[in-house]
């Protein structure tokens, strides 16, 4: 250990997988001092099952693995608990989603609240310039516009820009995605050739604080907020019992305890009333989907329709739709072909119609209450109120 | 420059005490207990380092001295070896609400077998009334254990009076001193104590080596059982050379003891000062005379003392605060909690704690390096990067 040059530092957010490893490792080849972060966000202990690997006593397989890479690289490493602060940003707003009969992205305000927020705060603190991640998206400087712009990823099936859709421009300003440039199999060679001992390690899963079914997950987190209601058809009639709207999405067909001719779906979750809405597959569809807290990232302002094309849910291609900017931060999305089930929560991201790999912002799918008839591109927006953020 | 202020955590092994073992890791091997000439030699050096150690606690009775692999089970050996041998008498334990987690957890494990466990709280200087003990005493009461200095804020607890209370009343009597011994004149009789527990590598021994003075006629069990080491008081072949190593550490840290002691508490007293007119919102955590001359807590308002432990270590100093884990847990300190202390302040308190080799130099560098470090931090923190999502 030593005294450490703080001039121009990068702090890299280490979870002890292989992408942020090898984005420590560029950096460091770069030259550039660079400090690696473990987040110790898990509980720290989860009695009920021994052999998961959330039980790991204080110290999660996770962060050794990256303190070991920290090692190899000779770069110094620090665990920080986050444990309350990602309780509080992750874990309640993905519990509070479910409750509300949403689907929440929760690695979104991981990225925008604690990697690019409180962590970012704190590595000023400690005199760095910087925080980097190994996230699979780029980050480029636009001088024309004058914006930080966000871009996919150099690797298509790997892109991650869909959970970075929240950043400001201050925090774009301050990112760097070192394996954004990479495929997956060159960031795993690298590693391989840096002899880090992650190079095969298996890629994470999709939610990593909850250990298996999230279902139990939110049983035993919010159990007691959970409570039965009734299943209705679109026409209003009880069709069954639902044992709370945190165990259902809108498009799951499983699991309803239905009796029926035509299969029935879960086309609705209606927090006010506590019920689940059903019908058939084709009132699944919908070609107009509402965005809130909506975050622009290549222009400062919609200034009227734009042509787009939007990601509704992580694994699905992006589809042609045109944006409609509305009051309040919000933006209606008309869609060229119909959209099937889509989650009010999800994360809905827009990129350039020209340009595909362009971030042109993202929000949060709206609940719309009952599917509405209204044609798109009619309706009160329509350009007439420029969204101002 | 390095500075290294984490004494309390550990101290560098005085080069003089390495000389002093290194012949018994080497020809000096033997084992204690062996009736040959290698045994005899060994066992020679142990009993040299037992009596050493005897005198300087102010006792010629050297077999009252029972090493240990350090402070952690000279504690855990009190706890469970009085209560053990003494629960026909009562199940009632007293301590205090800061001791070190080695007295505080095995007392939680007595707790957990029956025994009833007072704890004794302090001031918010983290001082300790001894009346508070008189008051809580009670026939069925086996033990009382209390710190002499604290590891976290250095504060002095008045053993010699505890002590007094304790001998009137038939109750077993321990001290904590891991932190105080080195620093100041320990004398069991002075103290008024039974038994005394201190660690070498905390004044510049070894680590893996403690020991436990035990006044005869204390009634205890050991806690290894094994061969007949130390009186059967201690099962399990001696480390013959840490013994020594700790025998020549006690000698080297009374060669001068109160001059060294003002030394570094003058040191200190630059730090606190220096740190103090620098910058504002620095807070002293507990009381200002009533300590240790090597310690000093000191709470930063509007900093965390995580982050500031981690940029003083990227600027090559080392220091700790309460909630210290390899891991990062962030338990906010049980001692300044228990002085009453707000959340926030616990959370933004460092522990500097001075040795031998710290030099003014040293001191001054710190004095340089730190107030821009915390100016900074205050500065971030008080204009964070907003997130998209904040604005919700």
């Amino acid at each position: 250990m030593m005294q450490h040059e703080t001039q121009g530092m990068v702090v890299v957010a280490m979870s002890g997988g292989v992408d942020s490893a090898v984005a420590a490792a560029l950096l460091a080849r770069e030259g550039v001092p660079v400090v690696g972060i473990t987040l110790r966000i898990w509980p720290s202990l989860r009695p009920t099952d021994p052999t998961q690997r959330f039980d790991s006593c204080c110290s999660p397989s996770a962060v050794e693995d990256a303190r070991g890479v920290a090692e190899v690289l000779g770069i110094p490493h620090y665990v920080l608990n986050y444990e309350a602060e990602f309780d509080r940003e992750v874990i309640q707003y993905f519990t509070r989603a479910y409750l509300n009969g949403e689907t929440p992205n929760p690695c979104v305000p991981c990225n925008s609240r604690l990697k690019f927020g409180s962590l970012f705060t704190r590595a000023r603190g400690w005199g760095a310039v910087r925080v980097a991640t190994g996230h699979y998206a780029r980050v480029e400087y636009h001088p024309a516009s004058g914006r930080y712009r966000l871009r996919r990823a150099v690797d298509p099936r790997k892109d991650q820009s869909y959970f970075l859709y929240d950043l400001t421009q201050e925090q774009l300003a301050t990112a760097r995605f070192p394996v954004g440039h990479l495929t997956k199999e060159e960031t795993r060679r690298l590693a391989g050739k840096l002899g880090l001992a992650v190079a095969e390690k298996p890629d994470s899963q999709e939610i990593c604080f909850v250990p298996g079914d999230y279902r139990t997950y939110l049983r035993e987190r919010v159990g007691a907020a959970i409570l039965p209601g009734t299943i209705r058809d679109t026409a209003g009639s009880v069709r069954g019992q639902h044992q709370g709207l945190a165990f259902y999405t809108v498009g799951q067909r499983r699991g309803l305890g239905i009796g029926s001719h035509a299969p029935l779906y879960v086309i609705d979750l209606d927090p006010a009333r506590n019920e689940v809405i059903v019908g058939e597959g084709r009132d699944l569809w919908t070609q107009e989907v509402e965005v809130g807290r909506v975050n622009l990232v290549a222009v400062a302002r919609l200034d009227g329709p734009q042509r787009i094309l939007a990601k509704i849910r992580y694994a699905q291609a992006a589809a042609p739709a045109t944006a409609i900017p509305l009051a309040g931060e919000r933006v209606r999305l008309c869609f060229d072909e119909p959209q099937r089930a889509v989650a009010p929560g999800q994360a809905a991201v827009f990129y350039d119609a020209n340009d595909a790999d362009l971030v042109v912002g993202g929000g949060t799918i709206c609940r719309r209450g009952r599917i509405s008839n209204a044609e798109c591109g009619v309706g009160e927006g329509k350009g007439a109120h420029p969204t101002e953020i | 420059m390095r500075v290294y202020l984490d004494h309390n955590a550990t101290t560098p092994l005085d080069p003089e005490v390495l000389a002093a073992m290194t012949p018994f890791l080497a020809e000096g091997f033997g084992n204690p207990s062996s009736l040959h000439v290698w045994g005899r030699e060994a066992r020679q050096a142990l009993e040299r380092a037992r009596a050493t150690i005897a005198r300087a606690l102010g006792t010629a009775d050297k077999d009252t001295v029972v090493f240990t692999s350090g402070g952690t089970e000279a504690d855990n050996l009190v706890l469970m070896g009085v209560a053990a041998a003494q629960e026909k008498r009562g199940r009632h334990v007293i301590l205090s609400s800061v001791e070190h987690h080695a007295v505080l957890n095995a007392a939680a494990h007595l707790g957990r077998q029956g025994f009833e466990v007072t704890r004794l709280s302090v001031d918010s200087q983290g001082l300790l009334d001894p009346d508070d003990v008189r008051r809580v005493i009670r026939p069925d009461t086996v033990l009382v254990s209390l710190m002499y200095g604290n590891n976290e804020t250095g504060v002095l607890f008045p053993i010699a009076s505890v002590g007094r209370i304790c001998r009137e009343r038939g109750v077993t009597f321990h001290t904590d001193a891991v932190q105080s011994f080195g620093k100041l004149p320990l004398d069991v009789e002075t103290l008024c104590v039974d038994l005394l527990s201190l660690s070498g590598h905390k004044t510049h021994g070894p680590k893996g080596i403690g020991a436990l003075f035990i006044r005869r006629g204390t009634r205890m069990q050991p806690l290894l059982h094994g061969g007949a080491q130390e009186r059967s008081r201690r099962a399990g072949t001696e480390n013959v050379a840490a013994a020594v190593g700790l025998a020549r550490a006690t000698e080297l840290s009374l060669q001068d003891q109160a001059g060294e002691s003002r030394r570094m508490a003058d040191l200190r007293d630059r730090l606190e000062g220096g740190v103090m007119a620098a910058l504002p919102g620095v807070l002293r955590n507990g009381h200002p005379t009533e300590r240790l001359p090597h310690t000093t807590n000191l709470a930063f308002a509007g900093v965390e003392a995580e982050s500031l432990i981690l940029a003083l270590d990227l600027a090559g100093i080392g220091a700790s605060s309460g909630a210290a884990c390899s891991s990062g847990s962030l338990e906010p300190s049980h001692v300044l909690a228990a002085m009453g202390l707000p959340r926030e302040r616990v959370l933004s308190s460092v522990r500097f704690s001075l040795g031998r080799t710290t030099t003014r130099e040293e001191i001054e560098h710190v004095l340089e390096v730190l107030p821009p470090i915390v100016e900074r931090m205050r500065r971030v923190n008080a204009r964070p990067i907003p997130s998209a999502g904040a604005r919700a």
